[in-house]
């Protein structure tokens, strides 16, 4: 297991551009696969247009206490972008004049970020409809300073949402790490001790479940209640939905699928599973990342490929919705991972 | 021909052989596909008779199939290989139960 960001080791990978490249030659170069544009063309999907925005996802900061295999994001304690406060100040003012419903938190891990707990103070305030914080668990019990983050997130009604990849020991560690599911089974139980996840609790608790390998995810609905049964009858934990998320092939997982030689078997899987209807309900159609520095981006997806959005309002200080709506989403064949099967987005399924 | 005998990217053209006979090879897939959606037993379950079976019938492409079919379901390592021992103990108790056969066959010639 790496402890090391790509960008630490210097990596071919940790160059969007490579990325990209890989993305576009090969197969889909050559013509075995379809390109995404081709794909969504035949369907008369394209171009995918952005509608009104209901999500706001805001990444604050690529560092993170874990080195998970998958991570798309490349975070890792090596990683030093973090969102600052004159950022996130800018971003306030923005929750404060859109429509948007959903805020979300992401990273790296979101509670590194110096100002991390002033910004949810601040943006709590807003009094947005659901309030999103992407919580790796671990962090919770990785020091002393981020033991009470239960009853902060409960005390601004925070709603958790938290990877775990599977109910076994052996699976999970294999792609977060040696110790990360006995820690996270202790933080579920910590959230379960404050009234997270617990059947009609407004205290919202989901779970995250994608894939340890190059595999696409099964039913989503099967796997929340294998998750359910095996979580509650071994540990005592409780929690509300499990979102079943595609890998998508970029970053990390992108070198561990060339490295594993599984890249081109996991390209055709994803082109076969392709699901039109899932492209209606993709989420780049509602969302909206910020980056770490302000930059405006389709999906978490992209600003880690460095694809900006293709509108005159670059950066959350020009941001404007009136601009912003309608714009031309920028896909590339990664957009494939979000169209297999039942579809996949930061809520989980979405067909 | 082709050097071998099996080539791991056929498994993608299996759909193919409808091109040869469209009413029996879509008849074929839709029986198919009807027998592994969740039933009286789950789409779990049947995942992982299938691999059970992939192996007792030695087919690569089964295995290659029900093994990430498997994966995707959540499946352990420890259960995938636990299934493969029931298919081996009944081939094996296939062979063996044959025995008797052979005992009563021995016992009346040479009792």
């Amino acid at each position: 297991m790496a402890t090391k960001s790509l960008k630490k080791r210097h990596s071919d990978l940790a160059n969007s551009n490579r990325q990209l490249e890989i993305l576009s030659n090969g197969i889909f170069q050559k013509g075995e696969l379809p390109t995404f544009k081709d794909k969504i063309s035949e369907t008369n999907q394209f171009p995918l247009k952005a509608k009104k925005l209901e999500i706001l996802q805001i990444n604050v900061g690529y560092m993170c206490n874990q080195v998970c295999d998958h991570c798309h994001v490349d975070a890792g304690p090596d990683r030093k972008e973090i969102m600052t406060r004159d950022t996130m100040k800018q971003c306030l003012e923005v929750i404060e004049n859109t429509g948007a419903h959903t805020l979300d938190l992401t990273g790296g891990a979101p509670e590194m970020n110096p100002d991390f707990r002033w910004f949810v103070e601040e943006a709590a305030k807003a009094g947005i409809k659901d309030f999103i914080v992407r919580s790796n668990l671990t962090i919770i019990r990785a020091n002393k300073k981020y033991h009470d983050l239960p009853e902060f997130f409960k005390k601004h009604n925070v709603h958790i949402v938290s990877s775990m990849p599977h109910w076994t020991r052996g699976k999970t560690d294999k792609q977060r790490g040696d110790g990360v599911f006995d820690k996270s089974i202790k933080a579920l139980q910590e959230l379960n001790a404050v009234g997270y996840g617990i059947p009609d609790s407004d205290l919202r608790l989901d779970l995250v479940y994608n894939p340890s390998g190059a595999f696409l995810p099964g039913d989503q609905a099967s796997m929340e209640k294998d998750f359910k049964k095996a979580l509650l009858e071994d540990f005592g934990i409780q929690f509300h939905n499990l979102f079943a998320i595609t890998n998508l092939p970029i970053s990390r997982f992108l070198d561990y699928l060339i490295a594993s030689e599984n890249y081109e078997d996991y390209m055709y899987s994803l082109v076969e599973a392709y699901n039109p209807s899932a492209v209606k309900n993709v989420m780049c159609t509602n969302t909206l990342s910020v980056s770490w520095d302000g930059y405006l981006f389709d999906c978490d997806f992209n600003q880690m490929l460095e694809l900006p959005v293709n509108s005159k309002v670059k950066h959350i200080s020009d941001y404007n919705e009136e601009l912003l709506e309608g714009r031309q989403i920028v896909i590339s064949q990664h957009c494939y991972g979000c169209t297999a099967g039942a579809g996949s987005s930061c809520q989980g399924s979405v067909a | 021909m082709s050097k071998t005998y099996y080539d791991p990217a056929d498994l993608r053209k299996f759909g193919n052989i409808t091109e040869w006979s469209e009413e029996l090879g879509t008849k074929f897939f839709d029986y198919y596909g009807k027998v592994f959606e969740e039933g009286a037993l789950t789409a779990r379950e049947k995942s992982l008779i299938a691999l059970a079976v992939a192996h007792t019938e030695q087919c690569p492409y089964c295995i290659d199939a029900y093994s990430k079919d498997s994966l995707q379901r959540g499946v352990t390592k420890e259960e995938m290989m636990e299934a493969i021992h029931v298919g081996a103990a009944i081939k094996s108790g296939a062979t063996l139960v044959h025995g008797v056969q052979m005992m009563n066959k021995v016992n009346k010639l040479d009792g």
